[in-house]
């Protein structure tokens, strides 16, 4: 073995982008054009199998919306995505089922994930129905998924409604939903940002322990670096729906290589006391993905941008296993 | 010895609710010295909101005081006729509510609801009260310009400065902050909180800070006070809490973390959950997910204790509290918990 990029593509992203148009009423009647919310705006990633890979950045910058393109829950606006050798976008009829078993999300609001009606039977046999799994079959599935999330003895679980459940218990159920169908790979979308920090690690501890004893490929989403440090071995930064840096996470963490990845690092809550105040090394104020800055997108809240900045977009460098998209490393 | 400007004694607020009456805060002690930053942390539904909410008075029809003190300045909120208690709502003591971001209404420009408790509430002329609006907003480092905006014009983070903004507006000497960054990402809460921190040296400001997040209470409080099940478990100054910690529970918390420093381990959760507020289990609240209970743990109320100096918990073995922290830093100690809480 050398290494966790070894191997075999599942995943291969090329140059996507996903723009959404937004026409207020208001604009409409004024004449304005409608704006252009470009919430990916090209985006490159492969994920080898078995990889778990972070997705690091701000609100806004595009986390949710490249992960629902990576499941076709989006279609893109450019670019290609290729699952398993596959072209995605060309499925369809069986081969688009399949997929849809195959690739799996885990939400971020566990109280929102599940319908608050239903049992926690009823919305565990819902996947297995729509994907036609023989009834026969069901209860050895959910078993099986119940005791991978480590909820012993389901029956416990199974005859009661979300609200009769801890957020951390619900977690798991929903992340017990998206293993019923053994896919290969799931996206998941800050799966304990709505959870206190006591229960969150269970819920880490669950998905670290899954993620690895199924072998599967995953994609974490998160704004908090501690987090992702902990379940993924590589993470990619995204900014304004771009990648700035993509490597190792823990070589990230001691040596951050893009300047917004600094402020990401240096961002990261603390239980000690004694840490820096320092101010962040990053400018205040909202990326606006209607009105993205020319060049380099992170330049207006950069505290090293220089003229080249403003003129032209960076390119990748590879520096060693790592890849970074800034003028100061090229 | 610093001022104290909250002294709150063994309060209880009870909830009517179908099942019976159910007490969310009970007999919670805390004192608050002038000028502090102090942290209230714990978990969900320990009754930190209604706790907090209860020194404003300002409490859903439901509650009712059903004992307890909290005097500020030498007097007692509790008891506090309500014109008086009217008279010090946002010009003494101030009250950023719990996702304070959502609650700015959408149909108003954040101007206008600025300006409604500088005139309304605070009396000022017109005139004044535009002035007081821009300094206010300099003052959380949005530009003066943007009070003219409805609240969906800004971002999270932008509506939660309005929010301190608003609770600024009439110069309050007691903060009220629940949960002020709570859901909102790393940076932008990071420089709330450096906001905050600014503020309350600027101004003398004394804060109770709210928050579930021990690295909140590590980053910008002095003092802190974990609650559990109704109770505080612990108190005293933030380095000692933590780096110390002498209830079982605050030990939990620390550990359950994940942080950068150091190595990657395992993160070790508190198994379980915190008890039914209806009926509660006799004796410690924390027992039934405590790796060091023994059989006096599950008959009788801990008291709470000194440890030293401002440093209070409230455990049967608080003396033994430097040999449990060295077995609660083992995960096996723990994880032993998860086979008796299921
Ligand atoms: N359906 C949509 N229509 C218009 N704009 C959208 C749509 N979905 C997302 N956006 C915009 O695209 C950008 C990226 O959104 P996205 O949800 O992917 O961000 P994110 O990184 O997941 O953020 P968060 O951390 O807040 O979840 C934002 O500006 C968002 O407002
Ligand atoms: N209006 C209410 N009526 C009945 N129960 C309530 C009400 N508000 C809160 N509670 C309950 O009181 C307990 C403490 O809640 P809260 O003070 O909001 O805790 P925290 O802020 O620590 O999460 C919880 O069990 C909660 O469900
Ligand atoms: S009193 Fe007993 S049960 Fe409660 S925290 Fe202390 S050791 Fe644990
Ligand atoms: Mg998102
Ligand atoms: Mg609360």
């Amino acid at each position: 073995m050398s290494g966790p990029r070894a191997g075999v593509p599942l995943i291969e992203a090329e140059d996507v982008a996903m723009h959404f148009r937004v026409g207020s009423a208001l604009s409409a009647l004024v004449g304005g054009r409608p704006a252009l919310v470009r919430a990916v705006d090209g985006v490159s990633l492969t994920l080898m199998r078995g990889e778990s890979v972070g997705l690091l950045g701000e609100s806004g910058c595009g986390k949710t919306t490249m992960g629902r393109l990576l499941l076709r829950l989006l279609r893109p606006s450019a670019g290609r995505i290729r699952f398993d050798g596959e072209d995605i976008a060309a499925l369809s009829g069986a081969g688009l089922r399949r997929f849809r078993a195959r690739a799996q999300m885990i939400f971020q609001n566990p109280f929102e994930a599940l319908n608050p009606r239903f049992t926690i039977a009823a919305a565990l046999a819902e996947p297995l129905e729509n994907a036609g799994i023989p009834r026969a079959e069901w209860a050895g599935r959910i078993e099986r998924a119940m005791e991978l999330v480590r909820l012993p003895d389901p029956g416990q679980f199974l005859a009661r409604r979300p609200h009769q459940l801890s957020g951390g218990q619900l977690q798991r159920v929903v992340m017990a939903r998206a293993l019923l169908l053994d896919p290969d790979f799931v996206v998941a979308d800050e799966p304990v940002s709505m959870l206190d920090v006591s229960v969150r690690a269970g819920v880490l501890n669950v998905f670290r322990e899954v993620r690895a004893r199924l072998g599967l490929t995953a994609i974490y989403i998160s704004h908090d670096l501690a987090l992702v440090r902990y379940v993924c071995e590589r993470t990619v930064v995204m900014y304004l729906g771009r990648v700035v840096e993509d490597g190792p996470t823990e070589a990230m963490i001691e040596d951050p290589l893009h300047p917004y990845t600094r402020a990401l690092v240096a961002a990261v809550p603390t239980p000690d006391p004694d840490q820096s105040h320092a101010p962040l090394p990053i400018g205040r104020g909202a990326p606006d993905a209607r009105n993205p800055p020319s060049g380099c997108r992170f330049r207006d809240r950069c505290p090293l941008a220089h003229d080249r900045c403003a003129a032209e977009a960076p390119r990748p460098t590879r520096i060693g296993a790592r890849t970074v998209y800034c003028h100061l490393h090229g | 010895m610093t001022e104290t400007i909250l002294d709150i004694r063994d309060l209880a607020i009870a909830y009517r609710v179908a099942q019976g009456e159910m007490r969310a805060v009970d007999g919670a002690s805390l004192a608050v010295p002038a000028g502090t930053i102090t942290g209230l942390v714990g978990e969900s539904g320990c009754g930190k909101t209604t706790l907090a909410r209860a020194l404003t008075r300002v409490m859903p029809g439901n509650a009712r005081l059903a004992g307890g003190q909290a005097l500020f300045a030498g007097r007692d909120l509790m008891t506090l006729p309500e014109a008086e208690m009217n008279r010090l709502r946002w010009r003494e003591i101030a009250f950023v509510p719990q996702s304070a971001m959502n609650s700015l209404d959408p149909v108003y420009r954040v101007g206008t609801q600025l300006r409604e408790v500088l005139v309304g509430r605070g009396g000022m002329d017109r005139r004044r009260a535009r002035a007081r609006a821009e300094e206010l907003f300099g003052m959380v480092g949005i530009e003066p310009r943007r009070l003219g905006d409805y609240p969906h014009q800004f971002s999270g983070g932008m509506r939660q400065r309005v929010a301190i903004a608003l609770a600024l507006a009439l110069g309050p000497r007691l903060v009220i902050a629940d949960e002020p960054v709570t859901a909102l990402d790393v940076i932008v809460q990071r420089q709330i909180l450096d906001q905050l921190l600014e503020l309350q040296k600027g101004l003398g400001l004394s804060v109770i800070l709210v928050t579930h997040d021990i690295s909140v209470v590590a980053y910008v409080c002095d003092r802190v006070a974990v609650m559990y099940a109704g109770q505080v478990v612990e108190a005293g100054d933030v380095r000692t809490v933590l780096t110390r910690p002498a209830h079982p529970y605050t030990m939990g918390l620390c550990n359950a973390f994940p942080h950068l420093d150091g190595a990657r381990g395992v993160l070790t959760p508190i198994e379980g959950a915190p008890p039914d507020l209806l009926a509660p289990p006799p004796g410690c609240r924390f027992a039934p997910r405590c790796p060091f209970a023994v059989d006096a743990c599950r008959r009788q109320a801990p008291p709470v204790q000194a440890i030293g100096g401002t440093h209070l918990a409230a455990c049967h073995r608080i003396a033994e509290a430097e040999a449990l922290r060295a077995r609660a830093a083992r995960v096996e100690t723990w994880a032993a918990m998860a086979e008796t809480v299921a």
